[in-house]
């Protein structure tokens, strides 16, 4: 057994705030070894970024750190500041979230591959931009001898997340530390940067500490797995073993909250996962017109302007959403989706084509009528923070639409805000609270009550649950559906994630760059997909069963293989 | 951290959202809005300190020699009056009993002192008042016209803003103030003349922050509703930007002050016989070196508007913001509000427990950054952003 690259021992993290000490830490220890992928899981607040964080010295002034952190067999804790600006870089470095703000803007991406290595004396001048235009090739930049006198701007999310990995192995490290390295990317993205970073690894023979809470994530890559809960361990091992007969309960839950994307044959096809209502029985929904679709597009396109010149993002659109149908609209970043969303709701006009609502071409209609429309239509967004003004208590949100479509008195809309606070399982007590006092779940559950406030036939949802941690996820998606079922509503469900869809949606349209690639019921198009894109799409989504991800990923690079 | 150790210490096995939840259940206080805003307002020590000055002001000025001035209060003494000067028209306080013959002393023509700066008070607060209401009024109607609807209103809009920039402040300010004089209503109309002149900064910090307002979600979400824009603005973008709004009109009423004095210098303010605090020191300020008193006790009533008004001003902030949640030793001192406060103290405080004053354990904050479980280090799953 070789010595471990990276050895966390007993570590506690204090932070000393002003409201008394909070133990973010509460002694942790693992090892990452040479060429192994050691993956933190936890939700937020896990203290698995704290955690890691202390390798590097990254704390703020405010944290204690006990305990003993070695990195090759020194400690990193009782080093000086000089000693510790040597090790960054040079022996472990850092892969982090956000690919937009890792790289300095203003910089040309050359400076920034140069500096890395000259501040390390690995090489200088011509030699350190040889070096660089070689480290773009390894980590797959394309023309990276031309590319690399570019701006971080002009590369994608992706290339960019590719150039801050090129960084980070530029002085050959022990231990790259990757956190969230792929949260913000798209799942065709995510799949690929894996594969450099796995690629990377054998070839480096580096140790790689991975934190994430994409237990499909820690499937694919992962060696070992370190689960954390309220800054302890709960469960370590082998990532079969974890993944595939965790002991802990929490890792059960985890596991279990994650929605899985099901595939052909599985034993619970047929049925939606969790039950939602078909659409043939909507009852109790009181539709004059039963027969008119509760959300229609014909041949919409849709286009942003910006200084008179517009740019057309969604071209030729058509679907149908019957009364009391989920359906759910995929797709990466630029895809469109979202740009429906708001087009829907009339944030957006619409350039071409016909938008009918329960049969009335919406953004054609008068302002009153189209008020009265508006009526029938409820929004959940998808940042829980931003969607609830900060000044309004809980009550006031959840009856705001009764008060914008002057229904009801002051009474009536006290009982409807309490019946869908129990509709949303709140306590009756959150009514006078602030949005900040509740948790983010319990903001989203917030919103979908008010979307709920006026019976809507039509719910346009947003990435309700993008930003949630995944068993907070699971629960707003249950809630979700039970909603869906007692209510009865139509429902345009835009995400990124096709395992949420799939549990949620009675069928499906693929958009890619404004246009539609695919569209069918959830089975056919999540199971028998047509289209080579939603193909790729589907073989990306990583999950959390590591046999059946390297299968998946074998897969994929088939797919992938195939000219297009 | 003392408000998790009941729910995290056997919650091992249940997930984030039940904690979250059995957490939110035992907090049992809530408070309407209303009751929050007065309950954060009064623990607020230096604005309510600055409420008490401000009101005793107010209240001196008015009942000693009543709203006319001719005497009418419990102050006999008319300000308008001349008399004989006693011993130099040196302040009788504190020497001939408590208050004397002539409290504050006498100027050069006789005139008893305290009369003349309490009418100055009271034509002061007009103005200061006065201003600070047209110009709070018109700056954030244009603003907010201007932000919300874009186009050609905000092009119209910012540029008559742009126009009222260029023209300096104290010729416009002169030409307004002179007109004003020609109209009825005295004082009062030369206070909302004035505002005509100053709203132009408000317009243009309120219209930024309309402009980045009108991004958020939940403007969004109000706008998918179905609601008018007259009721977005007016319940949810500018009780959002009250913050700059309060400060602004704070800083304004301390500017209109000083304003007033100006222009009554040139002689487009406040005319003789009628007076103000500016107008007071004005006048004598050759007298600084030989009868300082009457420099002096305006400049004392000035300093105490003025300062009284920003603490009040950042009370309403504090209080209206419910994001603030600043309770007990957190809450600012009149140490903190001068920067006086040192290490040890903050220190001292740290190690002290958590003293609830308004409202129960979840009022607890944590410093921007924090998680309740540890910093926000900005790559957690919460983190996470989609394309939207």
């Amino acid at each position: 057994m070789s010595e471990p690259v990276l050895s966390y021992q007993d570590i506690r993290v204090t932070f000393a705030t002003e409201f008394g000490e909070v133990d973010a830490v509460k002694g942790v220890s693992f090892d990452v070894m040479p060429g192994e992928v050691v993956a933190v899981v936890g939700e937020s607040g896990s203290g698995k970024s704290v955690t890691s964080s202390t390798a590097m010295g990254l704390l703020p002034e405010n944290a204690t750190v006990q305990g003993e952190v070695l990195l090759q067999g020194r400690s990193v804790l009782n080093m000086s500041t000089a000693e510790r600006r040597k090790l960054r870089g040079a022996e472990i470095s850092m892969v982090f979230q956000e690919p937009m703000t890792a790289l300095n803007p203003v910089l040309r991406v050359s400076d920034q591959l140069i500096e890395a290595l000259q501040v390390h004396d690995i090489a200088f001048g011509r030699a350190a931009l040889e070096k660089s235009i070689e480290l773009l090739e390894r980590v797959g930049i394309p023309e990276a001898r031309t590319r690399i006198r570019q701006y971080p701007h002009q590369f994608s999310g992706g290339q960019r997340q590719r150039i801050v990995i090129a960084m980070a192995i530029a002085c050959g490290p022990k231990v790259i530390i990757a956190d969230e390295p792929t949260t913000a990317l798209d799942v065709t993205v995510q799949a690929e940067i894996l594969d450099l970073l796995r690629e990377l690894k054998d070839e480096l023979n580096t140790g790689i500490l991975l934190i994430t809470h994409n237990m499909g994530v820690v499937a694919d890559m992962a060696d070992r797995v370190v689960v954390m809960l309220n800054g302890e361990v709960v469960e370590t091992g082998p990532v079969a073993k974890i993944l595939g007969h965790p002991e802990h309960p929490y890792t059960r839950r985890l596991l279990a909250a994650m929605p899985l994307l099901r595939e052909a044959g599985d034993a619970s096809l047929g049925s939606p996962r969790v039950s939602v209502s078909e659409p043939s029985r909507s009852a109790g929904e009181p539709t004059h017109d039963s027969v008119a679709p509760a959300l229609q597009a014909k041949d919409v396109a849709l286009e942003y302007s910006f200084r008179r010149r517009s740019t057309r993002v969604v071209h030729d659109l058509n679907f149908t959403v019957q009364p009391g149908e989920i359906m759910g609209l995929v797709g990466e970043s630029g895809s469109g989706k979202s740009t429906v969303a708001k087009a829907v709701l009339g944030l957006l006009d619409v350039a071409e084509g016909e938008l009918l609502v329960r049969g009335e071409n919406m953004p054609e209609l008068p302002a009153k009528q189209k008020k009265a429309l508006k009526r029938e239509i409820g929004v959940v967004f998808q940042d829980p923070a931003a969607s609830l003004d900060p000044r309004f208590p809980i009550g006031d949100i959840i009856t705001e639409p009764m008060v914008v479509h002057k229904v009801g008195d002051k009474n009536s809309r006290n009982a409807r805000a309490r019946e869908l606070l129990e509709a949303v399982r709140l306590p009756e007590s959150v009514l006078n609270r602030y949005p900040h006092e509740l948790s983010g779940g319990q903001r989203q559950r917030i919103s979908i009550a008010r979307a709920l406030t006026l019976d809507p036939t039509l719910l346009i949802a947003d990435e309700p649950t993008s930003a949630l941690d995944v068993s907070v996820q699971a629960a707003v998606l249950e809630l979700f559906s039970e909603l869906q079922q007692q209510y009865g509503f139509a429902c345009l469900f835009v995400s990124h994630d096709l395992a949420v869809v799939d549990s949620l949606a009675h069928k499906v349209l693929v958009m890619q760059n404004g246009r539609t690639v695919e569209q069918g019921s959830t089975d056919e198009v999540l199971r028998h997909a047509r289209q080579p894109y939603t193909q790729r799409l589907l073989a990306a989504a990583p999950v959390p069963d590591p046999a059946t991800q390297a299968r998946r990923r074998a897969e994929r690079q088939r797919l992938l293989s195939v000219p297009q | 951290m003392s408000h998790q150790t009941p729910s995290s210490s056997n919650s091992d096995a249940r997930s984030v959202a039940e904690a979250e939840d059995e957490k939110l259940a035992s907090e049992h206080r809530s408070y309407s809005q209303g009751q929050l805003v007065r309950r954060r307002f009064l623990a607020h020590k230096p604005a309510l300190i600055s409420m008490i000055v401000l009101i005793f002001v107010v209240l001196l000025s008015i009942t000693s020699i009543g709203f006319s001035g001719q005497g009418t209060g419990w102050w006999s003494k008319s300000f308008s009056d001349t008399g004989i000067t006693v011993d130099g028209g040196r302040p009788t306080m504190f020497n001939e009993g408590l208050l004397g013959e002539h409290p504050f002393g006498q100027d050069s023509i006789g005139r008893d002192y305290f009369a003349m700066v309490m009418r100055g008070t009271q034509q002061s607060l007009l103005v200061a008042l006065g201003v600070a209401f047209a110009s709070t009024f018109l700056g954030v109607l244009v603003g907010a016209l201007a932000g919300y609807f874009r186009g050609w209103i905000e092009a119209v809009l910012m540029r008559i803003t742009d126009v009222v920039i260029v023209v300096p402040l104290l010729a416009l300010a002169a030409v307004f103030g002179a007109y004003a004089q020609n109209l009825p209503g005295g004082t009062l109309t030369l206070a909302l003349a004035l505002g005509l002149a100053t709203w132009t900064g408000t317009a243009r910090l309120v219209r930024a922050e309309i402009l980045s307002l009108r991004e958020k979600e939940y403007v969004s979400a109000a706008v998918a509703m179905g609601a008018h824009p007259a009721r977005i603005i007016l319940k949810h973008m500018l009780p959002n930007s009250i913050g700059v709004i309060v400060v602004n009109a704070t800083f304004a009423i301390a500017a209109a002050i000083l304003l007033e004095t100006t222009l009554s210098y040139l002689g487009f303010g406040v005319q003789p016989p009628e007076t103000s605090l500016g107008a007071l020191i004005q006048n004598n300020q050759n007298a600084f070196t030989t009868r300082p008193w009457l420099f002096w006790f305006p400049g004392l009533f000035i300093i105490a508007i003025a300062l009284s008004v920003n603490f009040i001003g950042d009370g309403l902030r504090d209080a209206i913001d419910p994001r603030q949640k600043r309770t007990g030793a957190s809450r600012p001192g009149w140490r903190t509000a001068f920067g006086l406060l040192g290490k040890t103290t903050a220190e001292e405080r740290a190690n002290r427990p958590v003293t609830e004053l308004s409202g129960g354990p979840s009022q607890q904050q944590m410093p921007a950054g924090m998680t309740d479980r540890g910093p926000d280090l900005g790559h957690g799953p919460t983190e996470e952003k989609r394309d939207s």
